[in-house]
């Protein structure tokens, strides 16, 4: 009849008032700042620094400040200055390191173009989403002691991932172990 | 009459105001008094304009699944306040090329032709602001004012999206205004009198001390309340005739160029017009501030009518939370091709249930089938006569 499929929605929302009250798994939403969802591990927002540990961040970043992310990064927030000297980095050799290294989260847009390019593993997707500030222009450039986390932060955030990288690594490290072991091959003797 | 009629709590309101108006000299009394019944009216309805926005969030929080504002005190009961004060900070806005003073005066208009409805609505036994012996058609003559300050708010924008969401307003106002007075001719026409003091006191016989004889509970009267109703609904852009701000696809209508505090105007304009509507309603169709039941006239009669109104506005909510908008080919087709011809149905069998007030006992019966017999074949022709080539809507895909 006419109007009747009125009647049946008016139906289905009293329905849902009533349920609401007494049967509180109905409610989807979380309040907030006292309940908090699990993150997805894919979800992203912001890049940090791998540093390898927690104690001296600084000293043991992964960051060979090589400037791929910096010149492939699409809305050009990052910012890289190369130190003079030279540091033993993650796999043991002697590489550069990042003086300055800046990214201005007001820009980024979270495309995660930095962490595919990098040929280091050294920048990763962080996962921190309040970074609210009352400084618009300071307060979202983040510095590179700002963004120094440590490597069981990222296996925290995202365990796969993490572990991915540091199978890498521990394979890249040993390769290189091995080919200090062995002896140069002496030179052809000339003829 | 029974000795409630004029138990010590009808008139505390009254007794109160009597006691302020002691204090001045006599001959300011009458001012004092009329002044006084202006603020309470503003007070309460404003007090409710706040409430209600709040049981407004909080009960379609809880249809769509979600507790609603909770944050601010408890239960979320500043919340009002707290809208109230980002109202008021908030930068006030006029375009350089709007009409400064009519884009000032529209909302102010707005505001004050739905506060000049309270007039005449009884809320109580003894509690009518002004008791007019023509008060309905003095408040239609005051609700189709604020068609006025609608327009005015679109023309003075000076915005052409402004002013044509304006006159899509001001075709459906004045569309639903017909089945709205059509609506309540035949109350008129029962109860014998344009006055909403007498349309209540007629309601307020009961058979056997417990059925109310409320318009509502005749066949026309049942009709007629509910085209009210409908008719309330657009004329209170309400949704699902919320066409003239419909926040989605206008950017708000012929509010777009209005902010701060004149935007919050409106709304209270707009939460006015719905509390003075559905007092009317109260008043014609549900006996106004009578009791249900003759027993339980104890109550003092303005509770009885505050609860009616909570009723309806209660209802109005769950309305919105329920009904999509409907387009506007829709909603003209509605008012013009079923509303009214409805209600002139409406009239039609209220004017030959006139006939019938005498008849006996077995030909009530007659009276009663005949009536509801006229009302829903029309009903029914109408309604299939509407909806014919527009469904049932077949899904292809979705699993039925």
């Amino acid at each position: 009849m006419f109007g009747s499929g009125l009647l049946q929605g008016l139906a289905v929302t009293a329905k849902n008032f009533v349920g609401s009250f007494h049967d509180p798994k109905r409610l989807t939403t979380t309040q907030y700042p006292e309940q908090r969802t699990v993150l997805p591990e894919a979800y992203r927002n912001f890049p940090f620094l791998v540093a390898e540990k927690a104690e001296d961040p600084m000293g043991t970043l992964r960051c060979v400040a090589c400037q791929i992310c910096e010149k492939e990064c699409p809305p050009q927030c990052i910012y890289i200055e190369k130190s003079k000297d030279k540091k033993p980095d993650a796999t043991g050799k002697m590489q550069i390191y990042p003086v300055v290294f800046d990214i201005d989260t007001s820009v980024c847009m979270s495309c995660q173009i930095c962490v595919e390019v990098c040929p280091f593993d050294a920048i990763e997707m962080d996962q921190v989403f309040e970074i609210a500030t009352t400084d618009r222009f300071n307060g979202l450039m983040l510095r590179k002691e700002q963004l120094t986390k440590p490597n069981s932060y990222f296996h925290e955030i995202h365990p796969n991932d993490a572990r991915d990288v540091d199978a890498r690594l521990a394979a890249d490290r040993k390769a290189a172990a091995a080919k200090a072991a062995t002896p140069p091959k002496p030179a052809a003797p000339t003829p | 009459m029974t000795w409630a009629t004029d138990s010590y709590l009808e008139w505390a309101p009254l007794l109160l105001r009597d006691w302020i108006s002691g204090f001045f000299p006599s001959a300011l009394r009458g001012v004092i008094n009329d002044l006084i019944g202006i603020v309470s009216i503003l007070a309460v309805f404003g007090l409710l304009f706040a409430f209600l926005t709040l049981a407004e969030r909080k009960i379609l929080g809880r249809i769509q699944n979600r507790p609603g504002p909770n944050r601010t005190g408890p239960f979320g009961l500043l919340q009002p306040f707290a809208d109230g004060i980002k109202m008021l900070t908030k930068e006030d806005i006029v375009p350089r090329a709007a009409d400064q003073l009519l884009h000032f005066l529209a909302p102010v208009a707005l505001v004050a032709f739905s506060l000049l409805t309270f007039a005449v609505i009884p809320y109580g036994r003894h509690l009518v602001p002004v008791d007019l012996d023509a008060g309905v058609l003095y408040f239609f003559a005051a609700s189709a004012s604020t068609e006025l300050a609608v327009f005015m708010a679109g023309w003075a924008s000076h915005n052409k999206y402004s002013l044509l969401a304006a006159m899509r307003a001001l075709a459906q106002l004045i569309s639903y205004e017909l089945p709205l007075l059509l609506s309540i001719v035949p109350v008129v026409l029962a109860a014998g009198s344009l006055s909403p003091s007498v349309i209540v006191a007629k309601q307020g016989v009961w058979t056997l001390g417990l059925l109310p004889h409320w318009y509502v509970f005749t066949p026309w009267g049942f009709a007629g309340f509910v085209i009210f109703l409908i008719s309330a609904l657009a004329e209170s852009n309400r949704s699902p005739f919320d066409l003239p701000e419909a926040e989605s696809e206008l950017v708000a209508g012929h509010l777009t160029e209005y902010s701060g505090f004149k935007y919050a105007l409106f709304f209270m304009a707009e939460y006015f017009g719905m509390c003075a509507l559905n007092g009317l309603g109260v008043t014609l169709f549900l006996g106004g501030w009578q009791a249900p039941c003759a027993f339980l006239e104890f109550i003092p009669s303005y509770v009885w009518f505050g609860a009616k109104l909570l009723g309806l506005l209660l209802g109005f909510i769950w309305i919105r939370a329920t009904l999509p908008r409907l387009r506007m080919d829709q909603l003209m087709r509605f008012a013009w091709k079923f509303l009214v011809p409805l209600s002139l149905a409406n009239l039609a069998v209220a004017a030959l249930w006139q006939l019938g007030t005498g008849w006996s006992e077995p030909l009530q019966l007659v009276r009663w089938a005949g009536a509801i017999a006229i009302l829903a074949g029309t009903f029914w022709a109408l309604g299939r006569k509407l909806s014919s080539g527009f469904g049932p809507r077949v899904y292809q895909y979705a699993p039925s």
